[in-house]
């Protein structure tokens, strides 16, 4: 996998890689060469298993209150100021 | 006291003959006497475990306690525990402090435990060795040069040099079963939806399962008994009864099908690991099981497979830490997408980075149906051979890992050489059954483990049959030498 494929995944998943670093994600294409091989299995009319819960199908509740309001002690352990119970963040459009 | 069970611990705090105080202060003292060497705990939670202890001694007194009162546990550092760090071995969670504890830490609350501490592992759970955690390696007790295996080695470790009677753990890919084979312990993996997963910090959600480290069996059984059941705020919780598995403890096993994957004892599998495991298999064939050839022609598919799926879900999961709500934020965020890769790239060790990188690579356009898709497709055919199997055998016995413990430093060049550690407990994952690693023999004084899976929900059977192992046999009963 070359540098400028690792910077565009790196990217995407919103993870600063310095040119210093680069060089270590190489391997990722070590990792996927491994995947290979499973091109050729025959799938044919398989359909994906996304999870062991076969059958089951999502549970829905009753439209009730069922927890108590936390967000006090949930913004008390934010790395972020917050403001009147809303999180500060930088812009998101430059100025 | 220390190398008691909990089976025979429960009964001499039932009979007053030790106190739940007593219990807690010897396991706290070892643990720092040892933890300075072994780096098997994050936290210890003195304090609070002794004023547990005291009112669990007061419950003791006037007979309100149930069977693990005034037991002392040690927690997997990514259960969430109300006003205790809760870092998953991460950089990116060392400040984190839940303000609520997981649907376990509560269940075992109620049923009476003692809370020691949380344990090190690597960071997200993301490891076979332990070498990943942001707190440093833990060592292996049976020799310290050595790796203690992963992702739960901390809790692992608590077992093997008797610093707790039990721990949690979570088991993605093998995370309980290979590190208690590597450590010479118990470690079960109950099946998918069996115990709640509300407040344990996901990895890749359609494989995470919490389980449980014990000297032995029965132990596990009385532990799971605790921790298993449907709970709401788990959408992948199954409403089904859960038996009381100690009572199933001491069936015959004359007649019982036991399964070998003949893919799995090929003769790429090391000769003195797979003679321990046969001379396990003999012991339970003399007690009246038998022993079945069977194939499991996917089960080879499983890592491959496995490095898509964990990574894709993970890359999912772990897009949650922005430095924004909780855990690690960056200095000086110039803009948003700044503070989010910074914060990022600052958290994440190196493993994890990883990781996350080839999720988002699979999933991304263009890949998705050639990796993650294809992987599901072979998820099912790999879940296909355990159905067809299970039709002819009971359980399938086979080695929990191609190696014993395996030294510090000595895998870390080579991911896919650490990823093959999980060969023989990732399909059990894919598939979402149950499996046990008890220990079976040494190779080079180095502990040997021997893995049961069984069926869906069939956490019982292997239970059954690994306690039937252990009361004929004692290498579940060998502690490391400077550890007696």
């Amino acid at each position: 996998m070359n540098h400028d494929e690792i910077r565009k995944i790196a990217h995407m998943a919103r993870i600063q890689i310095t040119d210093d670093e680069i060089e270590k994600y190489e391997d990722i294409g070590d990792i996927l060469e491994l995947a290979k091989e499973i091109a050729d299995i025959d799938t044919a009319n398989i359909e994906p298993m996304s999870h062991p819960l076969l059958n089951m199908s999502q549970r829905l509740r009753k439209d009730e209150v069922t927890e108590p309001d936390q967000r006090k002690q949930l913004q008390a352990i934010s790395p972020s100021e917050t403001e009147a119970g809303l999180y500060l963040v930088p812009g998101v459009f430059e100025e | 006291m220390h190398t008691k069970t909990i089976a025979e611990l429960s009964k001499l705090l039932k009979s007053k003959k030790i106190s739940s105080i007593e219990l807690t202060k010897t396991f706290i003292e070892r643990i720092k006497s040892f933890n300075g060497s072994l780096n098997a705990f994050i936290t210890i939670t003195e304090a609070q475990a002794l004023e547990e202890a005291k009112k669990a001694d007061q419950l003791i007194a006037e007979g309100k306690h149930s069977v693990l009162t005034g037991i002392p546990i040690a927690h997997k550092d990514l259960f969430c525990t109300n006003g205790i760090k809760t870092s998953c071995g991460s950089k990116m969670l060392d400040n984190f402090i839940p303000p609520y504890d997981a649907t376990v830490v509560i269940k075992l609350k109620n049923a009476g435990t003692i809370m020691l501490g949380k344990t090190n592992m690597d960071e997200f759970a993301m490891g076979s060795s332990n070498e990943h955690s942001y707190y440093g390696t833990v060592k292996n007790p049976w020799d310290v040069e050595a790796i203690p295996g992963g992702s739960s080695g901390g809790s692992a470790v608590s077992i093997a040099a008797r610093m707790a009677p039990a721990a949690t753990g979570t088991d993605t890919g093998g995370s309980i079963r290979q590190p208690a084979a590597l450590s010479g312990i118990t470690g079960i993996r109950p099946s998918y939806g069996r115990i709640s997963r509300f407040g344990i910090v996901a990895f890749a959600s359609s494989l995470d399962q919490c389980g449980i480290f014990t000297q032995t069996a029965e132990d596990a059984a009385m532990m799971l008994n605790a921790m298993c059941g449907f709970d709401p705020k788990d959408s992948t919780s199954v409403e089904k009864e859960v038996p009381d598995f100690t009572k199933t403890l001491n069936d015959s096993i004359k007649g019982l099908r036991i399964g070998l994957p003949k893919e799995f004892f090929n003769n790429k599998l090391d000769s003195e690991i797979s003679d321990k495991i046969m001379e396990g298999a003999k012991v339970l064939e003399k007690m009246g099981a038998t022993l079945h050839e069977i194939s499991l022609p996917n089960s080879k598919l499983g890592i491959p497979i496995y490095y898509i799926i964990a990574p894709a879900e993970a890359s999912a999961n772990l897009a949650r830490y922005d430095g924004i709500r909780f855990g690690h934020r960056c200095d000086d965020p110039k803009n948003l997408i700044d503070l989010y890769e910074r914060s990022r790239a600052e958290g994440f060790g190196d493993e994890v980075k990883h990781r996350i990188l080839i999720g988002t690579h699979v999933l991304s356009a263009g890949y998705y149906d050639a990796y993650y898709i294809k992987a599901q497709k072979i998820r099912r055919l790999i879940k296909n051979d355990y159905d067809e199997a299970y039709k002819k055998v009971d359980v399938i016995l086979s080695p929990t890992s191609p190696t014993t413990a395996f030294k510090i430093g000595s895998k870390m060049k080579n991911r896919v050489n650490m990823y093959l550690s999980d060969i023989f407990t990732v399909p059990t994952n894919l598939a979402g059954i149950t499996g046990i690693s008890i220990p079976c023999g040494f190779v080079n004084d180095l502990p040997v483990g021997l893995q049961l899976t069984g069926n869906y929900f069939e956490e019982a059977k292997i239970l059954n049959v690994a306690h039937q192992y252990q009361l004929q046999t004692d290498w579940h009963k060998q502690i490391p030498k400077k550890y007696k």
